[in-house]
């Protein structure tokens, strides 16, 4: 894949901007859209961000979110700066939350943000360090079916 | 299927983005508050009923591609959240009926109810 093919950019997300909560995965699924993908790679894409952007909101003090879009798969990439995950196994797990009320009162933090962002993406990784930060590698192939 | 004009009638509700297109056709039928769900479970094109009326609500339909929302129970949102969904072509419709009695009526509607979840 030739570097001009790919698309990238980075997006700043400050944790506990509820405010602003979306707006990164909206300009991202606009931003495919304008790129001519298909509708379900778009949706996949979007839905994996905005979880991805909800939980640095929610849990970080601050975070990016990096795009690179090729022909042949979308890339997202989150690091944030924040408490870090002690026990990802956990995290992982459906249902598994350490929300706020706060939060569920907007209708998030059902534990169910990092199963479905893995539901979601054909490569999933997850980096975390307690006290430190969370990184999140998401690839989703832009031929609709998963691996 | 269910149409947003039947839905609107059905619930004796009111459009709060008029000029929405009402013959949008919605396969499937979501009902739920926490909007979680919608991303984890909702399929692309459905209507979904909820009592959060919030901006949340909006930007998680348009990344799930929900077609349209109900707000039950009397919920209103404000008009910023209404302003929001209209840049993003949602229709919202708004209506005085608890979640139970909303979602009744449009099961009812649907009949077989194989097309709602």
């Amino acid at each position: 894949m030739a570097a001009e093919d790919v698309y990238r950019q980075e997006f700043p997300v400050k944790g506990g901007d509820f405010a602003k909560a979306g707006a990164v995965a909206c300009r991202i699924k606009d931003l495919l859209k304008d790129l001519g993908l298909d509708t379900k790679t778009i949706r996949r894409a979007a839905i994996a961000s905005y979880e991805a952007e909800m939980n640095v909101i929610m849990y970080a003090w601050e975070g990016r979110v990096n795009l690179a879009v090729s022909p042949r798969e979308v890339s997202i990439t989150v690091d944030d700066q924040g408490p870090g995950i002690a026990d990802i196994e956990l995290a992982m797990t459906e249902g598994y939350s350490t929300a706020t009320p706060e939060m569920r009162e907007l209708g998030f933090g059902a534990g169910m943000g990092l199963p479905n962002i893995k539901k979601n993406a054909d490569i999933f990784h997850i980096d975390s360090e307690s006290g430190r930060g969370t990184r999140l590698e998401i690839v989703i192939r832009t031929n609709g079916h998963k691996t | 299927m269910i149409v947003l004009k039947d839905v609107l009638a059905l619930l004796n509700g009111e459009l709060l983005t008029p000029g929405s297109p009402l013959e949008v056709e919605c396969p499937k039928v979501f009902a739920s508050d926490l909007m979680s769900d919608v991303l984890t479970s909702a399929e692309p094109g459905s209507l979904l009923l909820t009592g959060l009326a919030n901006a949340h609500v909006v930007c998680t339909c348009s990344v799930a591609d929900i077609a349209a929302v109900v707000f039950v129970q009397g919920k209103r949102p404000d008009s910023g959240v209404v302003d929001q969904a209209r840049s993003k072509n949602l229709p919202l419709i708004a209506t005085k009926m608890p979640m139970f009695e909303a979602c009744s009526r449009i099961a009812a509607h649907v009949k077989d109810g194989a097309h709602g979840r």
